[in-house]
């Protein structure tokens, strides 16, 4: 980060995730490495089995400046409760408890354990990187992958053109939760996302952020094209940059007209074999999520 | 058998094996406790949830949502240094299995009290071995309770074991399911500040520490994985030792100790000896006696840990002995039963060679009675030879109708 930045977002230039080995253009690096500048290295940050624990936790390379444990695939949210527990019986002071989780890490195989633990209004700030797929495995289908993306077990065969279920709504699932603080936000809107860390800093309670976090390798984009793709998505409204706090939904950023979404699509090649059905079945879903969480918003 | 304690300041109450488990667990003074309800468990984390309810355990009590969760949030607090407690059984146990091996690579000094409970399909609830003797390669310690006292007391030394800065392994205890858990037994209960004399607070070696940040839980490639696993196994190698030193200073303390990993009974002169773990020891014993008045040289070697595994010691307490049997409640499906293995194994480079017999009883919490215990004896006797199956079922209905 340039200090000319870091200096107008009132930012450290200490860096808590350096050294890392992540692809160029990680979206999800990104977003872990934002949100720790906000807040600092009085952090214990717990990552599942995925791409952040996999690229920075390889004995003897460690690179989290602060406190940091991988935890079970499953588990990021039952040992971020074990350890927020463990902080108030120990009677620790100024700290935060943060988990860097991926799509699949929290809307499958660790959604049963972060529904715990919201149910529980656990003190701690819950950060998914969502890059919409298993990333790290390969590009393997996830809950978050959109409908009609390639993956590599949702090929754009014959019979399916790429993925065939909707994304699951997570963020709508951690609200209706009744979670002390939710949010959407993607790495490219950076004021946005580091609004939404502090907030998060600031809340008792459960604090959920769910952030779009490209990559180009599972994408299909180049590697300087990662805010430019999230952005895309934004503007299309396949994105939603929305707030769930003191059990009220509001929609951030409502744009008067959408950019059309076949152009951001084909600037990602997981969508290259979509058709104009497929495109249609796409817009008619964002139009449905658009109601949906206006009228939840008491808008529209 | 444990003698009454010597200690002042304790109490004898009726209580359950849960319930004397609970009492362990309450006297440690856990930092944390997590666990998820299943029968034959519940009453541990019932009473131990009473007791932070009004306040008389200052423990973090939490409701997860799950077995794989209950673990998983004891290694997060063990990762801040604190004291951490579970309970499970059978398919609780099974589905926190990921996070055992989690929790022993980790080097957590968790402490687990497992109910053992047989394995679904058939759903059955009641006892056998079957859970946790599937899980001994799990990294945990295992110890096999006799009776409601020993699982009070070992709950204690548990901790003392699993916090030993040359072992740092998670304990996992293990209660023959109603047979143990729900039988009521009168238990000295000590008092708090023996046990804290004895159990100081846990200084943990490794930790997640606000004033000194570290990385922990990490990936380790081919050229760092084996000698994290080499430390590993050296580091429940010293349990053998730790686990002596640590019963004596409780039975300095408090009047109960129990020995090493092996308690052999009358073996001293015994032709024939049933090796056994668990609550069935007390059968096994009374009909060891009954045999003895009658002039017939048997023993019984109950085994109180199976991780580590005391092949030394069953070595030592077996030697020249003619016949042994193993009476287990669980089985190894085309194989033999867990135990069974390990102590042939044990045996197999010993001098002489000894019939071997595998009894396996007591499945999904069938009876095992002093007449079935009697008929093992008398067919251990009758073995001069080794027979060519050495696994015998006990007590089957021979019918094409069950």
């Amino acid at each position: 980060m340039s200090e000319a930045l870091s200096a107008k977002l009132s930012l450290p230039d200490d860096e808590l995730f350096l050294g890392h080995k992540a692809c160029a253009g990680c979206g999800g690096s990104l977003a872990v490495r934002l949100a720790l500048k906000v807040l600092g290295e009085r952090c214990f940050v717990v990552l599942p089995a995925g791409c952040m624990s996999a690229v920075g936790f390889v004995y003897p390379q460690l690179a989290f400046g602060c406190n940091a444990i991988i935890s079970t695939f499953a588990g990021t949210a039952s040992m971020m409760s074990g350890i927020a527990a463990a902080a108030r019986a120990l009677k620790l002071r100024d700290y935060y408890v943060v988990g860097f989780a991926g799509d699949g890490g929290t809307a499958d195989i660790g959604l049963q354990a972060l529904s715990g633990a919201i149910d529980r209004h656990e003190n701690f700030i819950y950060i998914c990187y969502d890059n919409e797929a298993y990333m790290n495995t390969g590009v393997q289908k996830s809950g978050l992958t959109p409908f009609g993306a390639r993956t590599t077990t949702s090929p754009a065969g014959k019979r399916a053109a790429g993925a065939r279920s909707r994304k699951k709504d997570l963020f709508e699932i951690v609200a209706a939760h009744g979670v002390d603080y939710a949010a959407t936000a993607t790495v490219a809107h950076t004021y946005d996302y580091l609004r939404k860390v502090e907030k998060a800093r600031a809340t008792v309670g459960t604090s959920f952020l769910h952030v779009l976090a490209p990559c180009p390798t599972g994408w299909g984009i180049e590697t300087d094209q990662t805010l430019e793709v999230a952005r895309g998505a934004v503007d299309c409204g396949l994105w939603i940059q929305a707030e769930y706090e003191g059990g009220h939904y509001r929609i951030n950023k409502s744009p008067r007209r959408f950019k059309p979404i076949a152009e951001h699509l084909a600037s990602q090649k997981r969508f290259a074999h979509l058709g104009k059905a497929d495109i249609a079945a796409i817009e008619k879903e964002r139009d449905g999520r658009w109601k949906r969480l206006q009228r939840l918003s008491g808008g529209g | 058998m444990p003698s009454n304690s010597l200690a002042s300041n304790t109490q004898s109450h009726f209580i359950s094996g849960n319930e004397a488990v609970a009492w362990g667990a309450r006297l440690a003074r856990p930092h944390v406790i997590a666990a998820y309800p299943i029968t034959p468990q519940t009453i541990v984390i019932e009473r131990l949830a009473e007791w932070v309810s009004d306040g008389q355990l200052a423990s973090e009590f939490l409701h997860v949502e799950s077995e794989h969760s209950a673990l998983s949030a004891c290694m997060g607090a063990s990762a801040l240094g604190a004291r951490s407690f579970t309970a499970s059984s059978s398919q609780g146990l099974l589905y926190m299995a990921e996070c055992l091996h989690y929790a022993s690579g980790g080097r957590f000094p968790i402490v687990m009290m497992n109910a053992n409970r047989a394995l679904a399909l058939p759903w059955n609830i009641y006892g056998d071995q079957q859970d946790s003797l599937a899980l001994l390669s799990s990294g945990w310690i295992q110890i096999y309770i006799e009776d409601a006292q020993e699982a009070l007391d070992m709950t204690i030394q548990a901790f003392a074991i699993a916090e030993h800065a040359d072992v740092l392994t998670p304990v996992m205890l293990n209660l023959d399911g109603f047979v143990l858990t729900h039988t009521y037994e009168p238990v000295q209960i000590p008092a708090q500040e023996d046990v804290d004399a004895f159990l100081p607070p846990f200084r943990a070696v490794s930790k997640m520490d606000l004033d000194a940040p570290t990385n922990m839980g990490f990936t380790a490639g081919p050229a760092h994985y084996t000698e994290f696993k080499v430390q590993q196994h050296r580091a429940m190698l010293e349990v053998t030792r730790v686990a002596v030193e640590v019963d004596t200073e409780f039975g300095r303390r408090f009047g109960r100790s129990y020995g090493g990993a092996v308690t052999p009974y009358r073996c001293e002169d015994a032709e024939v000896v049933l090796v056994t773990l668990g609550s069935v020891a007390g059968t096994v014993r009374d009909a060891v006696d009954g045999l003895r008045g009658r002039g017939v040289a048997v023993g019984m070697l109950k085994l109180r840990f199976m991780r580590p595994f005391p092949a030394h010691e069953i070595a030592l307490a077996l030697i020249g002995v003619r016949t042994v049997g193993v009476l287990e409640k669980d089985v190894s499906f085309g194989s033999a039963g867990a135990v069974f293995s390990e102590v042939a194994s044990t045996l197999a480079g010993a001098a002489n060679r000894t019939v071997l017999l595998n009894f396996v009883a007591g499945l999904g919490g069938r009876d095992i009675s002093r007449a079935d215990v009697e008929q093992m004896f008398a067919d251990l006797i009758a073995a001069t030879t080794q027979p060519r199956e050495r696994v015998r079922f006990v007590n089957v209905q021979e019918t094409n109708n069950v």
